[in-house]
């Protein structure tokens, strides 16, 4: 199982607002096929949004859903030199993770998601990311830390 | 030093890890070491009680309520939300190591509580982050799962009871071994025939012996309500749940409201205790407020409600019905046994079922001294619908086993056995687990079998006993036949219900969570 491609990964993503820059990765996720309802699926995730902005410090943002329309767990990775803004103090996220998992979903794939998590909390982590030259160094990277740790 | 902690956020697939990683680093990175519970939802490993007591302070970094937070007594608390353990967790680390100083420095300040649980401890299945629905059921599975030994125990002993009754006594045993044995001294003024079974008892005389079991059924009859309430509030509240919950359900049995009464007290002591828990109190109060402050208030305010608010209507109710009842009396035979028998299944030993059953009792007694046929029907048609929602809800079990959890399947074994013996209690772990859907097919059976009673025109001269007491009813095969229409009916309608409602998924979860509850 993957949890992330490179047709999920945007580097650069140059959206209004978070909003916008989270459909655009849905986007992605859905013609992968791993989410079914586009509008759905960014319902889900713009409810959790509303309860509480994910944007954390670090310039970091992570929508995040369990959703019934979503197949598998997946990642889809935008990387905005711009910055956008996620509601976080310290300022605009350069780094968006938005994690989909399915609503029902075993421990096994939600564990894979949780070890995501933690790794978004390590400095390294970040730090590959946003210097990663191409989509392929992302994947490698997450797959590397995340999948096959 | 050491630490324990908890991390939980809505959604319990990001900030719950993230937290619990924010926490690690920051522990590690100033020399302590603290373990995480992520309450998320990749399952959640719990924190050993040996980790938990070796931990000098704990720190909560929740977006949602922590799970069983009682096995934190006693410990110092540092409680945030989520996002500050991911965004600083070294000033939550820092602040925990003040509170430990704190604490050592003054310890009758600090000292919140008795010590936490040596192992293991009471369990509830409640997702926090299942939807109201989901949850409500959650809680009444809990009450439910923590009565059932009590129903199996007490139902059991009592049909042995009537089985041996009827084998030592003769065709009046069933009746007799509901009267004249006690536990307790004879009441004044002596009626002589009550027999002490503590003084004075006989090891030869088999009515004692059936006395015996049925004294001891009745004992464990007695904390169904009390248990019932007490575990719903703790699946709602945790251990503070409990003294309110336990308390609020006694009551509840001793004025007479049954299951529906204790399942209101679960959910008012769950939630005052609750309520009261969450208050923010000076340091000074904290050490006192599970010992102390949390139970005296929460079982105050749960009996006062129960008594004072619930009980009047309560009475109000009873007697009006009693009175309608009595008004009825001369009209529709059949119609009369319709009604007594929607009564009897809707609370099974509440109130509405009370009144059903004196009714027919006091009847009875007075068919004892002039020759009331109709009042040796009533007490017929009573008892048969009385028979029928275990009896029903035993073959939908065994029919349909697909449809209920592994307790309930377990329970429905035992309900052949009560329903026979007319032990409606049979039937309330099916009722208190899923009573919108119970209530109505029980009530759906026993309408029908007391109508058909009437129209049979069978007879009764026994208060109780079930088939027991066969011997004493006229048209016993008509009776069974009536008895055997309603327990289909039920059984049907219990199975319809519950097909067109809740899905496979959930029904599993219940049985997961029941089966890990009761074993």
């Amino acid at each position: 199982m993957s949890l992330i491609t490179e047709n999920l990964v945007v580097l650069n993503l140059d959206s209004a607002d978070r909003h916008a820059a989270t459909r655009v990765l849905a986007q992605a996720l859905a013609g992968e096929g791993r989410v079914t309802d586009l509008d759905g699926f960014l319902a889900d995730v713009r409810k959790r949004e509303e309860q509480m902005p994910t944007g954390l410090p670090g310039g970091i943002g992570i929508p995040h859903a369990r959703s019934a329309y979503v197949t598998e767990p997946s990642l889809a990775f935008g990387r905005a030199p711009a910055g956008i803004d996620w509601g976080a103090e310290d300022g605009p996220a350069t780094l968006i993770f938005l994690i989909a998992a399915p609503e029902g979903g075993g421990d096994d794939h939600l564990k894979i998601l949780a070890a995501l998590a933690r790794r978004l909390m390590r400095t390294e982590f970040r730090e590959a990311l946003l210097n990663a030259p191409d989509a392929t160094t992302v994947v490698d990277v997450v797959t590397r830390e995340v999948v096959n740790p | 030093m050491k630490f324990v902690g908890v991390t939980s956020c809505p959604t319990g697939i990001a900030h719950t890890y993230m937290a619990a990683e924010g926490l690690e680093q920051a522990a590690k990175a100033a020399g302590h070491t603290i373990e995480v519970e992520t309450q998320g939802s990749a399952g959640f490993d719990s924190l050993s009680p040996e980790s938990i007591a070796a931990a000098d302070a704990v720190i909560f970094a929740v977006g949602v309520p922590v799970r069983e937070r009682a096995r934190f007594t006693g410990k110092p608390l540092i409680e945030a939300d989520v996002k500050k353990a991911i965004s600083d967790g070294p000033g939550l680390i820092a602040q925990a190591v003040a509170a430990v100083e704190e604490a050592a420095a003054n310890p009758a300040a600090a000292q919140t509580g008795p010590p936490a649980p040596a192992t293991g401890g009471l369990s509830t299945k409640v997702d926090n982050q299942a939807s109201v629905g989901v949850r409500i059921r959650q809680w009444l599975m809990t009450g439910v799962s923590y009565m059932i030994p009590f129903v199996a125990a007490g139902g059991i002993l009592i049909a042995l009871g009537f089985m041996v009754a009827q084998l030592a006594g003769g065709k009046n045993g069933a009746i007799v071994v509901t009267k004249q044995y006690s536990l307790t001294g004879p009441p004044v003024p002596n009626p002589t025939h009550i027999i002490n079974i503590v003084t004075d008892f006989n090891p030869a005389d088999g009515m004692q012996w059936a006395a015996l079991l049925f004294l001891i059924g009745g004992a464990s009859f007695g904390f169904l309500v009390p248990i019932l309430s007490g575990f719903i509030a703790f699946a709602i509240a945790d251990r503070p749940g409990l003294a309110p919950g336990i308390v609020g359900g006694f009551i509840a049995f001793t004025i007479g409201t049954g299951f529906l009464g204790g399942i209101a007290t679960g959910f008012i002591g769950g939630f005052v205790a609750l309520w009261i828990s969450h208050w923010k109190v000076p340091k000074g109060v904290r050490g006192i407020m599970p010992v102390v402050v949390i139970p005296l208030l929460s079982v105050l305010i749960t009996g006062a409600i129960l008594i004072l608010v619930l009980g009047r209507p309560l009475k109000a109710l009873t007697d009006g019905l009693a009175s309608w009842l009595h008004g009825l009396s001369g009209a529709n035979l059949i119609l009369l046994g319709v009604i007594l028998g929607l009564m009897m299944a809707f609370d099974m030993g509440g109130p509405v079922n009370k009144v059903a059953y004196t009714f027919a009792t006091t009847g009875l007694a007075a068919a004892a001294t002039a020759t009331g046929s109709t009042n040796l029907k009533v007490m017929a048609a009573v008892m048969a619908a009385g028979m029928t929602p275990p009896l029903g809800l035993a073959l939908a079990t065994t029919i349909r086993s697909h449809l209920f959890s592994e307790a309930e399947r377990e329970n429905g074994k035992a309900a052949w056995l009560l329903g026979a013996s007319f032990i409606t209690e049979g039937a309330i772990p099916f009722a208190a687990a899923d009573p919108l859907r119970v209530i109505p097919s029980c009530m759906l059976g026993s309408g029908v079998t007391g109508g058909l009673v009437m129209l049979f025109g069978n007879t009764l001269r026994a208060p109780h006993g079930g088939i027991w007491v066969t011997p004493l009813i006229g048209s016993p095969l008509l009776y069974l036949l009536a008895i055997a229409i309603g327990t289909v009916i039920t059984a049907a309608a219990v199975i319809a219900l519950k097909a067109a409602g809740p899905g496979p998924a959930k029904t599993e979860l219940d049985a997961a969570g029941l089966a890990e509850v009761v074993v």
